[in-house]
This record gives C-alpha cells, sequence and structure tokens, in this order.
C-alpha cells in the first residue's frame, strides 16, 4: 500500500479518517481489541503497522481492559497513545478507564458509539459513550468523518498539553460515521507535526499534588489530586475553544471549540443536537427557515466537560429549546444531554425545554421526526402547554 | 437540482457495500460532493443488506436512510420481487437491476428508466465469485449516465492490486457494455 500524499483527498470511512489521523500523529503504542463497529479501524492501523507507515508498538490484546492498562503504562512511560472500542468493549475497560483519568494520563480513544447490550443487538446509538462520562475523561463528539479526522488530532493536542494532560475520546455515532463513505481532505504531515509537536512531559507529578499517585501517597490527599483534576477538567473548555482557533489557522477548518452554533443570529426557538444526527437537523434547520420559523441549532461538540456557560449563552433569550437524545438517563425519564441543559440553566431566565429521544439502537432520526421536534420546541414557546420528554415515533406509548 | 439518491439493495458477500463505497469514491473523482454508508446487523453472508448514496453539487449534510430514492440499484435478483425494494422510489425514477431472466416488464410503476444486467455470471466466469460489485458499477454508469466510465475506471486502483485489478476492470467495462437499457 502507498502512503497517502500531502494535501490528497482521499474517499473513506469514520473508521478509515479516525486510523490516518492516528497514523500521523506517530504514537507510540496502540492497544486494540477489536468489536463492531470499530473493527475495521485497528484493521487499518494493523496494515499501515505492517506497511511500515507506523512505528508504533501494536499490540494484540485478549480484551479492552487489557487495552486500556497497556496505554495508561505506555502513558506513564511517556509515550504517545491510543486505543479505540465501543459499547460492551468500554464497559469491559471501565476500571481502567477511570485510572487513566485518575492518573492523569493522556489516552487517547476513539469510541464507536453504540447501544449498551440488550435488548438490541449491535446497532447505533450513544447509551455506552454518556454512561461512562462522569469520570472524568474529556468527550469530543463530532458529526463527519473530516470532523473525525481533525478531532483525532486535536485530541492528542488537548490531552498532551500540559495544564491538561487527561484523557480524551473522540466520539463518533457507529455505522452511520463509523461507516459513512466521503471524501477526507489529508493534511502535509509537516502541519500535523507543528500541530502536536512531541514535548518531554514529567512522568511523577507528586510536588503539586497532580498525577500518577499511585500507592505513593496517602489516602488522605486523595481529595487534592481530586480537586487538582476537576480545576483541569475545566480549564479543558478554554483550551478546546483555543485549540480549535490554532487548528482553524494551521488546516483552515474550524468546529466552534465547545459548541458550534448554526444559524442562531436572529433565532426565536433552537435544537440542541451533538453525534451525526447533527447534520441532518441542518437540513431541517434551513426548510424550517425558508417556512418563516426563526429557529437555529446547537452542536454540542465537547459534552465532557459539558460546556454549560456557553450554552447557556447560547440559548439566552430563546422562546424554547428542543433537545435531542440518543441515550436514555434512567432517574430523569429524558435524555443526558436534556438533564446537563436543563441543570445549566438553573438560576437562569427560565426558557421551556422540551426532550425528544431518539435513534436509540440504529433507529433512524430522519428529517420528519426532527421537523416535528422543531414544530413540538415552536409550539412549547408560543407559551402553549407541551410534554417535557417525548420519544420519539412512540409518542403513544 | 438538489443532490440525488441512490438506495443499493443486495445481500452480504455481493458487494453491494463496497460498490456504495467505490461509488462515492467516483463521483468524489469528478469533484462532485458524495456520500454513503451501508446497514446491516451481526449476520453477513447471505443476510438482506442496504446501502444509501446522495450525491450532487451540495455538501451531503443528512446523515439518515433514504427513504425517497432516485435511484433504486438491485444487486440480488431475488429483491426485484420484493415490495419492500421501491418503497418510497420517485416517479420518473431510475432502476439499475441485476437480473436472472431477462424482465418482461418494469417491476415498479414509477420506474422511468431502467437498466438489467445479468452481473452474477460475468462475475462467476471472471472474479470466480458471485461478487457483482464492480460489474455492477458499471451498469450502473451505463444506466444512469450519472457518472462517467473513466471515473470508475479511475478510482478502481485504490480498491484492487496487480491481477484482482485487471480483472475487475473487465468487470466494469463488460457491466458498461452488457446492460439493456429500457425506458419508458
Amino acid at each position: 500500500m502507498e502512503a497517502i500524499k500531502t494535501g490528497d483527498v482521499k474517499v473513506g470511512d469514520g473508521n478509515f479518517a479516525a486510523a490516518h489521523a492516528v497514523r500521523m500523529a506517530k504514537p507510540d503504542l496502540i492497544a486494540i481489541y477489536p468489536i463492531t463497529p470499530q473493527t475495521s479501524l485497528i484493521e487499518k492501523l494493523s496494515q499501515f503497522r505492517v506497511d511500515g507507515l507506523i512505528d508504533a508498538d501494536m499490540i494484540e490484546v485478549e480484551g479492552e481492559t487489557s487495552a486500556i492498562g497497556l496505554t495508561i503504562g505506555a502513558a506513564v512511560a511517556g509515550g504517545r497513545v491510543f486505543t479505540s472500542t465501543s459499547s460492551m468493549g468500554l464497559n469491559f475497560m471501565f476500571d481502567g478507564y477511570q485510572m487513566a483519568a485518575n492518573y492523569r494520563q493522556p489516552v487517547v480513544m476513539v469510541n464507536a458509539n453504540r447501544e449498551n447490550p440488550a435488548p438490541a443487538q449491535i446497532s447505533a446509538g450513544q447509551q455506552d459513550v454518556m454512561t461512562v462520562s462522569e469520570v472524568g475523561w474529556i468527550q469530543i463528539h463530532v458529526e463527519n468523518c473530516q470532523e473525525i479526522f481533525d478531532s483525532v488530532l486535536m485530541a492528542f493536542k488537548l490531552a498532551e498539553d500540559p495544564e491538561i494532560l487527561m484523557p480524551v475520546s473522540v466520539c463518533y455515532d457507529g455505522f452511520y460515521l463509523s461507516y459513512l463513505r466521503e471524501a477526507i481532505k489529508f493534511p502535509a504531515q509537516e502541519t500535523v507535526d507543528q500541530f502536536i509537536p512531541r514535548q518531554p512531559r514529567p512522568v511523577l507529578g507528586f510536588d503539586p499534588p497532580t498525577f500518577l499517585a499511585w500507592r505513593a501517597i496517602h489516602d488522605e490527599d486523595t481529595a487534592e489530586y481530586r480537586l487538582r483534576q476537576q480545576i483541569a477538567y475545566d480549564k479543558s473548555k478554554d483550551k478546546m475553544d483555543a485549540i480549535d482557533e490554532e487548528f482553524g489557522k494551521l488546516f483552515g477548518r474550524r468546529y466552534g471549540g465547545q459548541i458550534e452554533e448554526y444559524r442562531m443570529e436572529d433565532a426565536e426557538i433552537a435544537l440542541v443536537c451533538l453525534g451525526s444526527h447533527t447534520g441532518t437537523a441542518r437540513v431541517v434547520i434551513d426548510k424550517k427557515r425558508e417556512e418563516g420559523i426563526k429557529v437555529g441549532l446547537v452542536k454540542v461538540r465537547t459534552f465532557r466537560p459539558f460546556p454549560k456557560e456557553k450554552l447557556a449563552e447560547a440559548v439566552k433569550g430563546l422562546k424554547a429549546v428542543g433537545v435531542i437524545d440518543r441515550s436514555v438517563c434512567f432517574t430523569w425519564q429524558g435524555g443526558h444531554i436534556f438533564r446537563d441543559l436543563k441543570t445549566s440553566l438553573y438560576g437562569h431566565d427560565y426558557i421551556p425545554l422540551v426532550n425528544f429521544i431518539g435513534g436509540l439502537a440504529g433507529h433512524d432520526i430522519t428529517i420528519p421526526l426532527l421537523e416535528n421536534a422543531v414544530d413540538v420546541t415552536l409550539n412549547a414557546g408560543e407559551g402553549k402547554p407541551f410534554k417535557e420528554i417525548n420519544w420519539m415515533a412512540l409518542e403513544n406509548l | 437540482m438538489g443532490n440525488l439518491e441512490i438506495r443499493l439493495h443486495g445481500r452480504g458477500g455481493q458487494g453491494a457495500v463496497s460498490a456504495a463505497d467505490m461509488l462515492v469514491a467516483a463521483f468524489t473523482q469528478e469533484g462532485k460532493y458524495a456520500a454513503g454508508f451501508p446497514v446491516f446487523g451481526s449476520e453477513r453472508r447471505g443476510a438482506p443488506t442496504q446501502a444509501f448514496v446522495r450525491f450532487g453539487d451540495e455538501p451531503v449534510r443528512e446523515k439518515t436512510k433514504i427513504y425517497h430514492p432516485h435511484c433504486i440499484w438491485v444487486f440480488d435478483p431475488m429483491q426485484i420481487q420484493t415490495p419492500m425494494t421501491y418503497a418510497g422510489l420517485k416517479q420518473e425514477g431510475t432502476m439499475v437491476t441485476n437480473v436472472g431472466q431477462p424482465l418482461t416488464e418494469k417491476p415498479h410503476e414509477n420506474i422511468n428508466r431502467m437498466g438489467t444486467i445479468k452481473a452474477t455470471p460475468i462475475a462467476m466466469e471472471i472474479l470466480g465469485i458471485p461478487a457483482v460489485s464492480t460489474c455492477m458499477l458499471g451498469a450502473f454508469a451505463a444506466t444512469t449516465q450519472w457518472v462517467e466510465l473513466d471515473s470508475v475506471l479511475a478510482i478502481l486502483p485504490d480498491y484492487f492490486k496487480e491481477k484482482l485489478l485487471d480483472k475487475n476492470i473487465v468487470c466494469v467495462e463488460r457491466g458498461f457494455k452488457e446492460t439493456d437499457i429500457f425506458e419508458r
């Protein structure tokens, strides 16, 4: 196989995009266990290794728990590391997943978002990543293959930032993006090298207590490590915005950092989206605009840390907001983005929030379903009574 | 005119997913916007698969299945008989299909233009397996004229090497030449 040349455009799917971005990031260690819909990513990386296009140690692991363990170990040794997984694989690595965050190790991962097991089988959804969202990983969510490619590079930049030093997961919808074929622009290797230069980083952070404190500290010191972790986690928000700006200067593409606003200038209502269906929502927003409805779109990119300040600002003064969720947060009946947005708006002026749950287990979030979401949100904005939680296509249940 | 939408109907192993991939590449080769994705479950060979391709002068933003295709592209002759194959087909629609026996009439009233090809025997003869993707790409180019034959041939080296490349070039060319095209 030939190396892809500078400035080339190649057609490939989301896994192809992620694999090439990892190749250009030149990691030291890659440890992945295959799982649908991520498997073609590890196939691609293995091919790169065989063809001599990457120099990383690729370790054939017996499961995801080993994959995350190896990446943590290599990161502790100062390496640039990568793993990827999905659904049950993510669940299976959950112990190490938490350790990566608590040790403050810059592990970069991609997750091909998929339903958690039972009763459905292998299908799209975001339940897997949403379920593990509270343990200190940064999550970047994307809507197309180019954004996958670009976000993997941004993830290395953010994870390895000396002020951050945290694991970052680039999350893309399984099937809808992992297998979506489209044109992807490849940057020059020198530009990538310039964007994410290799820099030595400290291996132990005892003073002040920052990272990798395993059995070497007293339990009572853990709280200080946690607080510093929280402070760095919050700092990653501004970093993400700054990285997006720097990326734009070098590569000519920007994504808005934590969030992106679309047709929000004079919007009276908005949809809040995250993931592949954001693209579909853009089409719906344009259509509704043609009908004279002043609706905009807010795309959440970093679900973790949740961009609560940016979102509160973006929806300020709106008559109503519809939130599309592809996962269920059981205590609150609604979805995770809905819960977090509602929490973020506590103490702000009241805005009716309407939640739409859809896209579970590969259920298609269609244009008519999103049009209906706009209509229901519009009604709520006109002061009419509305149902807070709506399951798409299951209204009568 | 807005982007056009194509829905593929096949079975695992026939190459419908690969054909969608290569068609997106061929459109991209011509400077058009294109995107496509398949839908299949955990099952593999022999199970029904669908794939969706959108292309045109506008960036493809939708990440949703295709419910009202301008064209249906059928890889599995068995699915000519399946009513679901034609679900939502637009009026003045196009059909490109692999056939066992020649079709004596249009299988659906919305079909305006139809290309039929006995792709399976061609694939068996040249490749030795019933992987009809490249033959069907030739048939697609001949029937729809939405993509140039040369664009399809130009992207093949990204997918096949050496002898397999030569054989698949023959498949595309024979698919292009041997398609019977019907118009209302």
